[in-house]
């Protein structure tokens, strides 16, 4: 029951990166202009910006409870203490997250706080993802371990690049850089991942938990390379639109959402890598035997 | 973890405090400008004007539709598509919405203070008028003739920043930018279409074409001065003229599409 919570947990999430890449992409970030009401009201009306953002209130506050709930959930049924401390970090994430969207809200958008608040999302979204992962019947079940210590480095290197890659997606989206950092980063995060997913392939394909979140983390990193050159072209071709138009926002929203995908992914592989490669005389067997309860 | 969450806390206090502190600088200034000779009554009798007119040349812009489905109240309020007003070429080849003004040259003294003040009406989910000038310090009358929620949200980079909402036919708002600046835009983030540029200069020579496309700057004391023409869409131009007592000059722009 736990995993299928923390599952719920983490689509939500999804859906709440998603309902915030539509606030800035229909650039309504400021459309009300008070928190934490929404001009005064619990409930305004649903129209224009207001629909964006006031709906991305809504869908936060929903995740805030459910995170709530999982983190007290996790307290109280969970034995390994490693996992009650990642449960109540999803909730001081969620938490400071709000924050950081109220002051942005109050503080009229300042671009570190806007960015911080972008790049606080994806982190959480990859936290909500690892939580679901680790109450799983598939991490239960373990797997052997491979000799293979020269992983971990590049295991390592690849969410950090997606990261970086987030990171300057969203100083482009808030305007604090161009996109051409981004779009210059693009080909050194496709080739850390590609480096970390072939390196498994060719030399862990047997080992279904390594083979299987490398095949998802190539197979997402190169739809949202072509969904990011779409989410660029829609822009450059409505640039001189006088209000943001439909294709430039489904783009790019889109690539927001399968960015936060891609680092929940490349996170998923790493922990993957830690647990089963290394040097197979250190860690001999799996390295937790999972408590029933969760 | 708990001296964490304080140390946010007053994180965030300092920042909300700091935000506040700079409002009461700026009025400050706004009551006592910079140090400068007093205010004189302007030599009508020497005085000299200088008109002109903003041409436009090449290919005439077509005009976006604007989509106003997304709050049916705005797109009820129009009986054909609202078109932009980014780019608007008069019927004579002109050019609207251009803020014309006196960037240079004017003799370092106070004006007298406008006593008027200037609307700027939310009507039709369309800022109106599109462009307008104003003294610094001068009042601005923000209203909200829509049966639907504004936000009206100044962009200003010399200025301060601020962003209010506006229920349907809600109160007036009186608003002043205390220092010079060309040009403020202004925004509804609620209406995304909705653009308004707002110029601030410290004398009252300034003008906005019109269906006409042209203007008039009156009551210069002779000299001379740098005249700029700023547009929203193709940037600005300076042109330079001299004028002696009573003279009328004329000092046309031309913008390429």
């Amino acid at each position: 029951m736990l995993h299928r919570f923390s599952v719920l947990v983490a689509c939500s999430t999804l859906l709440l990166v998603v309902a915030g890449a539509l606030v800035t992409s229909n650039d309504a970030g400021l459309s009300v202009p008070d928190w934490p009401l929404s001009y005064g009201q619990l409930m305004p009306k649903m129209e224009g910006g207001i629909f964006w953002e006031h709906g991305h209130r809504m869908v936060a506050t929903t995740v805030g409870f459910l995170t709530l709930i999982l983190a007290v959930w996790i307290a109280r049924v969970e034995t390994r203490p490693w996992l009650r401390i990642l449960g109540w970090s999803a909730l001081g994430a969620v938490v400071a997250q709000g924050l950081l969207g109220g002051i942005t809200v109050l503080l009229l958008q300042p671009k570190p706080v806007s960015i911080g608040h972008a790049c606080l999302a994806e982190l959480f979204f990859s936290t909500t993802v690892a939580i679901a992962w680790f109450t799983s019947p598939a991490w239960r079940r373990g797997g052997p371990n491979v000799e293979d210590p020269g992983l971990h480095r590049l295991a390592l290197a690849a969410p950090v690049s997606v990261f970086i890659q987030l990171a300057l997606g969203a100083a482009a989206r808030h305007k604090a850089l161009g996109a051409l950092a981004h779009i210059a980063w693009a080909p050194v995060t496709t080739g850390m991942v590609l480096w970390l997913v072939t390196r498994i392939l060719m030399r862990h394909s047997g080992h279904g938990q390594l083979r299987t979140p490398a095949l998802a983390l190539v197979t997402i990193t190169f739809a949202q390379v072509f969904l990011g050159i779409a989410a660029y072209m829609s822009r450059i071709a409505t640039v001189d639109a006088p209000q943001p138009m439909k294709v430039m926002v489904v783009f790019t929203s889109a690539h927001v959402a399968l960015g936060a995908m891609t680092l929940a992914c490349s996170i998923l592989t790493g922990i993957q890598v830690f647990r089963y490669a290394g040097r197979v005389s250190a860690c001999p067997t799996i390295p937790e035997a999972l408590p029933a309860n969760s | 973890m708990k001296k964490f969450w304080i140390s946010l806390g007053v994180a965030a206090a300092l920042m909300l405090n700091g935000c506040g502190g700079g409002e009461k600088k700026e009025e400050k200034k706004a009551e006592a400008p910079a140090a400068a000779p007093a205010a004189a009554p302007v030599d009508d009798a020497n005085a000299a004007t200088v008109t002109g007119k903003v041409a436009f040349s090449g290919a005439k812009p077509t005009a976006k539709t604007i989509s106003m489905e997304a709050t049916p109240a705005c797109a009820r309020a129009h009986s054909t598509p609202q078109k932009s007003e980014e780019a608007v070429v008069n019927d004579n080849g002109t050019l609207r919405y251009t803020f014309v003004w006196v960037k240079a040259g004017l003799p370092d003294r106070q004006w007298p203070a406008a006593s008027n003040t200037v609307a700027l009406d939310q009507s039709g989910c369309m800022y109106r008028p599109h462009m307008l000038g104003v003294r610094a310090g001068q009042d601005i009358e923000v209203t909200n003739s829509d049966p639907t929620n504004h936000n009206i949200h100044p962009l200003p980079k010399v200025n301060r920043e601020w962003n209010e909402s506006q229920p349907p036919k809600g109160d007036k708002k009186i608003k002043q930018f205390a220092r010079e600046e060309v040009m403020i835009p202004v925004k509804c983030n609620v209406h995304p279409w909705m653009k308004s540029y707002i110029g601030v200069v410290n004398h009252p020579f300034f003008a906005v074409t019109g269906e006409d496309g042209a203007f008039t700057l009156k009551g210069l004391p002779p000299g001379e001065y740098t005249i700029e023409a700023w547009h929203e869409k193709y940037g600005a131009m300076e042109q330079k003229v001299k004028v002696e007592a009573k003279e009328s000059k004329a000092v046309d722009f031309e913008f390429k599409g």
